[in-house]
């Protein structure tokens, strides 16, 4: 049985990468990838489920990095916005200009990077249900979903 | 942050996951069962709950099964809302879970998560209370099948100790004709205004509510109203609604004369598309 009875090392396999990381069992994996790995891809936003900012891929599927302890993460591949290498998706949203002030980008490029993989022929729906998880103060929205459509359009 | 400390267990058995909860409660830690822990999390940065210990409950086996059994669905707690609505397995149940928070936290949150925590709508049981459930209880006594309403009536109903590891619907149940409506008082990702989750069972509906009380509810004193045929559909809703089983709330989602107006307008409607 894995156990965490108080602060310690635990391995967390992030971006292709098995690291030490010290960590309470209370710190949520947001924590941990920012302040103790320097990931500072993913945002503190909300930090309550809310906003997306946060998001990174869990074994594939996103999920907000701070509803999530890192101790959860142990056996279970990370990924953040720091392991995607210029992906079709971060260059839909450059030329889409699917972006303003960009701090709620690296949560929504997680999100749709989980859709394209995971469901490369999502339909207009699908795709809108998946991108309700994130929220974009400058109001990106036309842009973001145009930029995830040209790549969906791409993989068809 | 969560500004407490707390000890983090990851049991692989139901049995490891019961005699660890006894023994760190003996030690005072007031232990809980974790699933998607989102509510943990979230409840613990602001300090509304106290825990020394969680159990997480995602490396049981049986926690994380969904498959078909002989004559049952089998679904255990840990599964996400996510797993449920991708394989929909009980087209009512997918439809439900796929309207609980947004699809990130889908994927996060479980079904036992969805009964067990502390907000009220718990949507993902309403189909569940249609169709006859069981639930597989486990605890220091043992392992349980109990019929859903032995465990859920008003709130989850379980002793010290205990936790739910399965939930089991007959086959039949999984293919009837049915509805699901969700309001909201603005965009589709929001606690409900109300939602109606409605299954037609030989020849009568049966019907299930969020929203409309602290509780998710199933009435059979309204189900007798909705499917009394002697009457027109617009009385047979009037007198169900005198059974609910509150006040309807007036509150920011919506005052109880529009919470009634929408209710009684869908539920027309759905009596009419299931042809009861």
């Amino acid at each position: 049985m894995f156990q965490l009875n108080s602060e310690g090392l635990i391995n967390l396999e992030v971006n292709g990468e098995v690291r030490r990381v010290l960590v309470r069992p209370a710190d949520t994996l947001l924590f941990a990838l920012r302040e103790r790995m320097g990931l500072t891809g993913a945002k503190p936003g909300c930090e309550n489920g809310d906003c997306g900012a946060c998001t990174v891929l869990v074994d594939g599927w996103p999920v907000k990095s701070c509803l999530m302890l890192a101790v959860e993460a142990v056996g279970h591949k990370v990924t953040t916005i720091e392991g995607l290498d210029n992906a079709p998706i971060q260059k839909a949203f450059v030329e889409k200009f699917a972006f303003q002030c960009g701090y709620c980008t690296p949560g929504f490029i997680m999100n749709c990077q989980g859709l394209l993989d995971l469901h490369p022929d999502a339909s207009d729906e699908v795709m809108h249900e998946w991108l309700q998880s994130n929220i974009c103060r400058c109001t990106s929205y036309q842009e973001i979903t145009e930029a995830v459509r040209s790549v969906l359009q791409q993989a068809k | 942050m969560i500004p407490f400390d707390f000890e983090y267990y990851r049991p692989e058995s139901v049995g490891e996951a019961v005699q660890l909860f006894e023994k760190l409660d003996r030690l005072g830690k007031k232990p809980v069962y974790y699933g998607g822990g989102t509510e943990i999390i979230s409840m613990g940065r602001m300090n509304n709950i106290a825990t020394g210990a969680v159990i997480d409950i995602k490396a049981i086996p049986q926690c994380t099964a969904m498959e078909l059994q002989d004559d049952h669905l089998v679904m255990g707690a840990g599964v996400t809302l996510t797993q449920i609505h991708e394989a929909n397995y009980f087209p009512l149940l997918a439809q439900a879970a796929s309207r609980v928070a947004d699809h990130t936290i889908q994927n996060k949150i479980t079904l036992g998560g969805n009964f067990c925590g502390t907000i009220i709508y718990r949507e993902a049981l309403l189909p569940l209370l249609l169709a006859d459930s069981e639930m597989l209880i486990a605890g220091p006594k043992g392992e349980k099948n109990l019929p859903l309403d032995q465990v859920f009536n008003q709130w989850v109903m379980l002793d010290k100790g205990e936790f739910i590891v399965q939930v089991r619907v007959l086959k039949p149940y999984l293919s009837l004709p049915y509805r699901h409506v969700k309001r909201t008082k603005e965009d589709k990702i929001h606690y409900p205004l109300l939602t109606i989750c409605a299954m037609k069972v030989d020849d009568q509906v049966r019907t299930a509510f969020s929203g409309l009380c602290d509780f998710p509810f199933r009435s059979p004193g309204m189900e007798n109203e909705l499917n009394d045929k002697t009457r027109p559909v617009e009385k047979r809703i009037e007198n169900a609604l005198i059974l609910l089983p509150c006040n309807l709330p007036d509150n920011l989602e919506g005052s109880a004369a529009y919470r009634k107006f929408v209710l009684s307008s869908l539920l027309a409607s759905i009596l009419t598309e299931l042809e009861v």
